[in-house]
């Protein structure tokens, strides 16, 4: 076989291992962040009993998962049961494929290892057509148990995840018509060259992007699907043990990658704060480092801003009611994303007609 | 093509990692069923009739407004890449097609499809 190909596919699937690992871990401790930061703002502690400061908690909990009982409910359909939580899991992963983590390529053994698992021409295309697919495993889920609350849950999250899929697609045109690009790492480029982060043109657009990407997450105010009061606890009330915890998995996984698309698409990825202005070269202060540290830092810091948004809407505001879901997303975010594109259309128009003439 | 390469290496992985865990914990685990614990979930009492009953049409709405401004919004990315160059024809175009769109979206609005009551 083709030595070339090998080596290829070799460092792939080294980065694929990675990227798995770190966002697995980082899941794991999004969770106790979570609760952490959710606890201080109701003046609680949080969890603190597992290590210092409840640290370990989340080994803890992945390893009782691990370990309880898996029950599959008698009336059931068997397959399907155990395939919904696969079937959500393979898109919130592999949509992190496109995902730049930073700017800068390092060296190893010779090889150059690119930031990027792989960088396509139509990277937010894929991004979103990869995380729709979840919205099968869900139905797959609220049908296969043969219960009344998943059947439910499942069909609320499937027409909220669709309803939502409209405003959210509608918000990164804009983007994209800046940019001139569907490929992430070009879209990164291009606010470099604009020397504009794309949140301040598109202001509106990053509002629809946040407020429909919460809805796509089923994010608090939008959990509708998992409402405790009413629904029990949604598409997955059947589920236990280690299906379970694909669905918590997911969920999560999802959550950053909402963050880690705002990140690229409207705050400037990896570069750093106002990247024009030499007298502030010193932000990028992990370059002694490496200049790959450099801009993950900068990276992880804006995902983190957008992760801490999350959080701190879940800990102020009430959930919606559906009817109220559902107008926000028809009959307010859609008028106001498709008003959103031509707006940028016509400033567009009259930019580029005032720069010629 | 060579770019997705990776992409599919990426989706082995992702759908290795779920299989493997599975099978693994099935191993470990405890597996003790009995009629109560494999009861379908109801609140503690027992189940009442059919689960796959007749469910609102409010869904099928929605999913068929889906797949239209779904199918538009598809449309909308090859244009807007490519909007520089297009320029004012491309407005022109794409500001046609999306008053079309309107004019149904209005229609929808005003027949009350967008209502969840």
């Amino acid at each position: 076989m083709d030595t070339e190909l090998l080596l290829k596919v070799a460092v792939s699937a080294g980065k694929v291992m990675t990227v798995l690992l770190v966002l697995s871990g980082s899941v794991a401790y999004l969770v106790l962040l979570e609760r952490k930061v959710i606890a201080f703002m109701q003046s609680r502690l949080g969890p603190r009993r597992v290590g210092p400061s409840g640290l370990l908690q989340p080994i803890a909990d992945g390893l009782k998962l691990f370990l309880k009982e898996d029950l599959v409910p008698a009336k059931a359909d068997k397959w399907v049961f155990t395939l919904a939580p696969v079937v959500v899991i393979i898109p919130a992963f592999a949509a992190f494929a496109v995902v730049p983590f930073s700017g800068e390529s390092f060296d190893v053994f010779g090889l150059t290892i690119t930031p990027w698992i792989t960088d396509i021409n139509i990277g937010v295309l894929y991004i979103l057509g990869i995380s729709s697919l979840g919205v099968f495993g869900i139905i797959m889920a609220g049908w296969a148990s043969n219960s009344k609350y998943p059947l439910l849950g499942s069909l609320r999250s499937a027409a909220q995840l669709i309803s939502y899929e409209v405003p959210l697609g509608l918000s990164i045109i804009g983007v994209l018509m800046i940019a001139g690009t569907a490929s992430m790492v070009g879209i990164v480029e291009a606010q470099r060259e604009t020397g504009w982060w794309f949140f301040v043109p598109q202001f509106v657009g990053l509002f629809i992007f946040f407020v429909s990407g919460m809805a796509e997450t089923n994010r608090a105010p939008f959990d509708l699907p998992e409402a405790e009061t009413e629904l029990v606890a949604g598409f997955h009330t059947e589920y236990s043990g280690m299906k379970f915890s694909f669905f918590f998995l997911a969920e999560y996984a999802n959550m950053i990658l909402v963050g880690c698309v705002a990140t690229t698409l409207f705050m400037g990825g990896w570069m750093r704060p106002f990247p024009s202005v030499e007298a502030l070269a010193w932000l990028n202060f992990l370059d002694f480092v490496h200049p790959f540290w450099s801009g993950f830092f900068w990276f992880a810091a804006k995902l983190f801003l957008v992760i801490f948004a999350f959080l701190w809407i879940r800990a102020t505001f009430p959930r919606y009611r559906y009817d109220q879901l559902m107008h926000l997303g028809w009959k307010v975010l859609l008028p106001l994303s498709i008003v959103n594109v031509l707006v940028t259309a016509v400033v567009m128009l009259l930019m580029n007609s005032g720069s010629s003439a | 093509m060579e770019q997705y390469l990776p992409i599919l290496i990426f989706v082995l992985v992702a759908a290795a990692f779920p299989v493997v865990t599975l099978v693994v914990a099935r191993v470990i685990r405890p597996h003790k069923p009995d009629p109560v614990k494999l009861s379908s979930y109801e609140c503690g009492l027992e189940s009442v009739g059919e689960v796959r009953d007749r469910t609102s049409v409010r869904y099928y709405l929605i999913a068929v407004l889906f797949v239209i401004f779904d199918v538009e919004v598809i449309f909308m990315f090859p244009w807007a890449v490519r909007f520089k160059q297009l320029a004012l024809l491309g407005f022109v175009s794409m500001a046609t097609f999306l008053g079309i769109l309107l004019l149904g979206y209005y229609y929808a609005w005003r027949k009350g499809a967008l209502e969840w009551v």
